[in-house]
C-alpha cells in the first residue's frame, strides 16, 4: 500500500467515529458531535462523508462514490481514487455491486439492499439553521421536540407561493421524533429514505456532526394535511435512455438555447442503455 | 335586604401627619325590599361615606354591613374581595356622581356592558331604550361620552346603574345635574324599581325628589371633631 | 391556598445583591379574575410577575398552579419541558414590547398560527382560518393576515401579540405593562379590547402596571408594592378610593388629573 493506515485514518480515530455512529444509529435522526479530523481536502469538499466511509470501510468492501448522481465528476473520481490508494479496496461505478456508496446530493435510483451502506456528505446538519440562528436554542428545540417553527416556515411558503418552495434539503421527521436535514438531496429523493433496507449514515466535517437512519426506519417529509408533500421532477424523459421516472439534469448543449435532459444517476442511465433502452437523443450503447 | 350594625368608619391621612377623621361611629341602618331610604344630613357629615361603605368602596373599621345575597346574609365588612365582586355583580348596584369610563367607548356600549343576563343584542336594545328614555337622543348613542355635558354624563351613569336590575340600588345624588324633565324621569324610574321590589338607598339633595321617592329618612350627623 | 385558586404564591423572597426585590410576598389568583400589581420603578412588580410565571426563580417561597385537571403543580419544581409547554398552551405572556414576542419576518397569520402548529396543528386551511378569526377578535383587518408585522403600527403589534397569545385559549395570562409605550389614544382602544376579551373568555390575568388608571379599569383586585413588599391588597376601587397604607395614599394622591 502507500504508507498510510488503512483508509487513511488511524485506528483510534476510527474507533471514535464508530462510537459516534453507534450513538447515531441508536437515536435515529439525532445529531451526534464528533471530533472531525484534518483531512487532505478542505471543508466543503466532503470531509464528513469521507471520515464516515473511512471508519466503516473494510478490506472486503466494494466502494462507489457519486457526486450529484455521477461517478465521473472530479470530486467523485478523486474520492474514489483516495480510498483505492489508502485502503486498496475494490471500487465500482455500478450501484448493484457496491457495498458502500458515498454520495453528495443524490440517492441512487436503484433501490438499495440490506447489505449496503449509504454515506451522505452533509454541509449543514441543522435543519433549523436558517430559522433560528442560536445553536443553543436549536438544541433545546430538538431536545424538547419543539418544531413549530419549521411548520411556520412551511406555512409561510404556502402563504407566499401557494405551495412549499423547498426543492432540496427538504426537512424530514425521523422515527416520529427528530427533525432532520437529509442533506441537499432533491425533494424528489426524500421518499427513498423511508423504510430503506440499507443503513444511511450522514457526516458533516466542518460542522462536526454525525447522524444516522437505521434500516427500515420511518422517514416522513414535513407537510400539511391539506398540502401534502409532492415530489417534482422535470416533465421530460431522459434524452439518452428514455427514462421518465428518474431525476434529470438539464444540460445546455449549444448557445442557441439547445438543451438536453439526462438522468442525473449515470449508472442508472448506462444500465438502462446497456439493456437496450434508447432515448430521443441517444444511440444504443 | 340590607342593614348595618354598629358601622364605624374613620379616615387616617398619613400624608397629613396622620390626622384621623372619624366619620361614622356605630351607625345602625336598614332598608327593606320595595323601600327607599334617603340619607340626610349636613354637607360633609358622612352620607357619601356611608353609601360608599355599603358598596364596599370604602373600608369600614368596625361593625357589620349585612346584605341579602342569593338568599343568605353576607357581611360586606369581612367579605373577601372576591365575594364583594360577586355581590356587586348580582345584588348591589351603584350610581355614582361621576362618570369614569374608558375613553373612546360609545355611550351605548358603556351602558350595554353593565347589563346582566342578556345577549349582546338584547343588552344594546335595552341600553338604547334606557338612554332614549333619559333623553339621550339616538344620534349620541354611538359617541363616547367624554365630551358630553355633565347632565348627559349623569344620565348615562344612571342608565348604567339601572340596566343591571339589581335588587339593591345605591344612588349618590342621582339628579344633581339634571333639569326638571329628566329629574322626573329619574323619579319615575326609582318608583318603578321600588314597585318591582328593589331596595333603594339614596342621597338626594333635591328635596322634591326626596319627598317623591323616599319612604324613610336616615340622618347622618357629623361627629365631634377628633384629634 | 384555598380550594379554588388558580395560582397561589407563598413566602416569595428574592434579593438582587443588597436590593430586595421580593420580601415575603403572598399572592392568590382565582379563575376569571384580573389582579393588578402596581408600584413605581423598583417596587418589584415585574420581578413578581417573572417569578409567578416561572421565568425567574425565587430564593425562597413557592408558586402553585392548578392545572385544568385540578392538580397542583409547583411551578419552579416543574421540568423545563413541562413549563415551556404550559407557556405555549394554558398560559400566555404579553410583553410590554410586542416585538419581544413576535416573529417580525413571519406573516401575521403565521405568528398567530404558530402556537397551533407547535401543538400539532397540521391543516393549513384551518390554521389560517383560526388566525383570521383571532385577528378579527383583536380588531385587526383580516386582509392583513398575510402581511409582515414590520408594516404594523405599535398598537397593531400589541394586538397581534395578544392574538398570538390567546389563540390556544389560555386560562391565565401574564401581562407586563401591556399599554406601556403606546400613544394615549391607542392605549384606550387596547384597554377596552383587553377588558372585553378577558371578560368574554373568562381569562384570569396578572397585570403589572405603574398606571393606576389601567388598574382601575381592568382589575378586580390590586396589590400595591413598594420596594419588594406588598403594602396593600384588596378590591381595586377600594384600594384606590380608600387607600389605607401611607404609600398607597401617596401613590393615589400623586396621580395627575387631565
Amino acid at each position: 500500500m502507500s504508507g498510510y493506515n488503512f483508509a487513511y485514518l488511524d485506528e483510534q480515530t476510527k474507533r471514535m467515529i464508530r462510537r459516534a455512529l453507534l450513538k447515531a444509529v441508536a437515536i435515529p435522526g439525532h445529531q451526534i458531535p464528533f471530533g472531525s479530523r484534518e483531512m487532505p481536502l478542505p471543508y466543503g469538499w466532503g470531509t464528513g462523508g469521507i471520515q464516515v466511509t473511512a471508519a466503516v470501510l473494510g478490506p472486503d468492501d466494494t466502494l462507489k462514490v457519486i457526486d450529484q448522481g455521477a461517478d465521473d465528476t472530479t470530486n467523485a473520481v478523486s474520492i474514489r481514487r483516495f480510498f483505492a490508494r489508502t485502503a486498496g479496496v475494490a471500487t465500482t461505478t455500478h450501484t448493484a455491486e457496491a457495498t458502500i456508496i458515498q454520495t453528495r446530493h443524490r440517492i441512487p435510483e436503484l433501490a438499495l439492499r440490506e447489505d449496503q451502506i449509504l454515506v451522505y456528505q452533509v454541509p449543514q446538519p441543522e435543519p433549523l439553521s436558517k430559522l433560528e440562528s442560536s445553536r443553543a436554542e436549536t438544541k433545546r428545540m430538538h431536545g424538547l421536540a419543539e418544531y413549530g417553527l419549521m411548520h411556520v416556515k412551511l406555512y409561510e411558503d404556502i402563504t407566499r407561493f401557494g405551495h412549499v418552495s423547498i426543492s432540496y434539503d427538504y426537512p424530514v421527521m425521523v422515527a416520529g421524533r427528530y427533525l432532520m436535514s437529509p442533506s441537499p438531496i432533491p425533494a424528489f429523493d426524500n421518499p427513498k429514505m423511508d423504510m430503506m433496507p440499507a443503513l444511511q449514515l450522514f457526516g458533516a466535517g466542518r460542522e462536526q456532526r454525525i447522524y444516522a437512519i437505521p434500516p427500515y426506519t420511518r422517514v416522513v417529509s414535513l407537510d400539511f394535511d391539506d398540502h401534502p408533500f409532492r415530489t417534482t421532477r422535470a416533465p421530460h424523459a431522459c434524452g439518452l435512455c428514455g427514462a421518465s421516472d428518474s431525476y434529470l439534469d438539464e444540460v445546455v448543449t449549444d448557445d442557441r438555447g439547445g438543451r438536453l435532459f439526462v438522468c442525473s444517476d449515470t449508472d442508472h442511465c448506462e444500465t438502462r442503455r446497456a439493456a437496450g433502452h434508447v432515448g430521443a437523443e441517444g444511440v444504443a450503447a | 335586604m340590607l342593614e348595618t350594625k354598629g358601622l364605624k368608619k374613620q379616615f387616617l391621612l398619613h400624608l397629613q401627619g396622620g390626622v384621623r377623621i372619624p366619620v361614622l361611629d356605630g351607625a345602625d341602618f336598614s332598608v327593606a325590599a320595595g323601600e327607599c331610604v334617603a340619607l340626610v344630613g349636613p354637607s360633609g357629615a358622612g352620607k357619601t361615606t356611608l353609601l360608599r361603605s355599603l358598596y364596599g368602596n370604602y373600608r369600614a373599621n368596625g361593625g357589620a354591613i349585612l346584605v341579602r345575597h342569593n338568599g343568605a346574609m353576607i357581611d360586606i365588612v369581612t367579605a373577601s374581595p372576591r365575594d364583594v365582586v360577586r355581590v356587586r355583580e348580582t345584588t348591589l348596584g351603584y350610581v355614582s356622581q361621576f362618570l369614569r369610563v374608558v375613553p373612546r367607548v360609545s355611550a351605548l356600549e358603556i351602558v350595554a356592558q353593565a347589563a346582566r343576563g342578556l345577549s349582546p343584542e338584547q343588552a344594546r336594545e335595552r341600553a338604547a331604550a334606557l338612554l332614549t328614555r333619559l333623553h339621550i337622543p339616538a344620534r349620541l348613542h354611538a359617541l363616547p361620552p367624554a365630551t358630553f355635558s355633565g347632565g348627559e354624563q349623569q344620565r348615562i351613569n344612571l342608565a348604567r346603574g339601572f340596566i343591571g336590575d339589581h335588587p339593591i340600588l345605591l344612588l349618590d345624588e342621582p339628579t344633581a345635574s339634571l333639569d326638571n324633565a329628566n329629574r322626573d324621569i329619574v323619579i319615575a324610574m326609582i318608583l318603578e324599581a321600588k314597585a318591582a321590589g328593589k331596595a333603594v338607598v339614596g342621597i338626594f339633595h333635591d328635596t322634591h325628589v326626596r319627598d317623591a321617592v323616599a319612604d324613610r329618612r336616615f340622618e347622618v350627623l357629623p361627629l365631634q371633631d377628633a384629634a | 391556598m384555598t380550594d379554588d385558586t388558580l395560582l397561589s404564591a407563598r413566602g416569595l423572597n428574592l434579593r438582587f445583591g443588597a436590593i430586595p426585590a421580593l420580601v415575603d410576598v403572598d399572592a392568590d389568583l382565582w379563575p376569571g379574575e384580573v389582579l393588578a400589581i402596581v408600584g413605581e420603578s423598583g417596587s418589584g412588580k415585574t420581578t413578581l410577575l417573572n417569578v409567578l410565571s416561572g421565568r425567574m426563580a425565587p430564593q425562597s417561597g413557592v408558586v402553585w398552579y392548578r392545572d385544568p385537571q385540578g392538580h397542583l403543580a409547583d411551578v419552579h419544581a416543574m421540568a423545563a419541558p413541562a413549563l415551556r409547554a404550559l407557556h405555549r398552551s394554558d398560559w400566555g405572556f404579553v410583553h410590554q414590547n410586542p416585538r419581544d414576542n413576535l416573529r417580525m419576518g413571519v406573516t401575521a397569520g403565521g405568528n398567530v398560527g404558530e402556537r397551533l402548529m407547535a401543538q400539532g396543528g397540521r391543516h393549513y386551511g384551518r390554521i389560517r382560518a383560526e388566525a383570521i378569526a383571532w385577528l378579527e377578535q383583536v380588531e385587526i383587518d383580516a386582509a392583513r393576515v398575510d402581511d409582515l408585522p414590520r408594516t404594523f403600527s405599535g398598537g397593531m403589534l400589541q394586538r397581534l401579540q395578544i392574538a398570538r397569545t390567546l389563540v390556544t385559549h389560555p386560562r391565565l395570562v401574564f401581562m407586563d405593562e401591556p399599554t406601556g409605550g403606546l400613544d394615549v389614544s391607542v392605549q384606550a382602544r387596547l384597554l377596552d379590547l383587553i377588558r372585553g376579551l378577558v371578560a368574554r373568555l373568562g381569562i384570569a390575568a396578572v397585570l403589572v402596571t405603574h398606571d393606576l388608571a389601567v388598574a382601575r379599569l381592568l382589575a378586580h383586585r390590586v396589590m400595591v408594592m413598594q420596594r419588594g413588599v406588598v403594602v396593600e391588597t384588596g378590591l381595586t376601587d377600594q384600594v384606590l378610593d380608600d387607600p389605607q397604607h401611607p404609600y398607597t395614599q401617596l401613590l393615589v394622591s400623586s396621580v395627575l388629573q387631565a
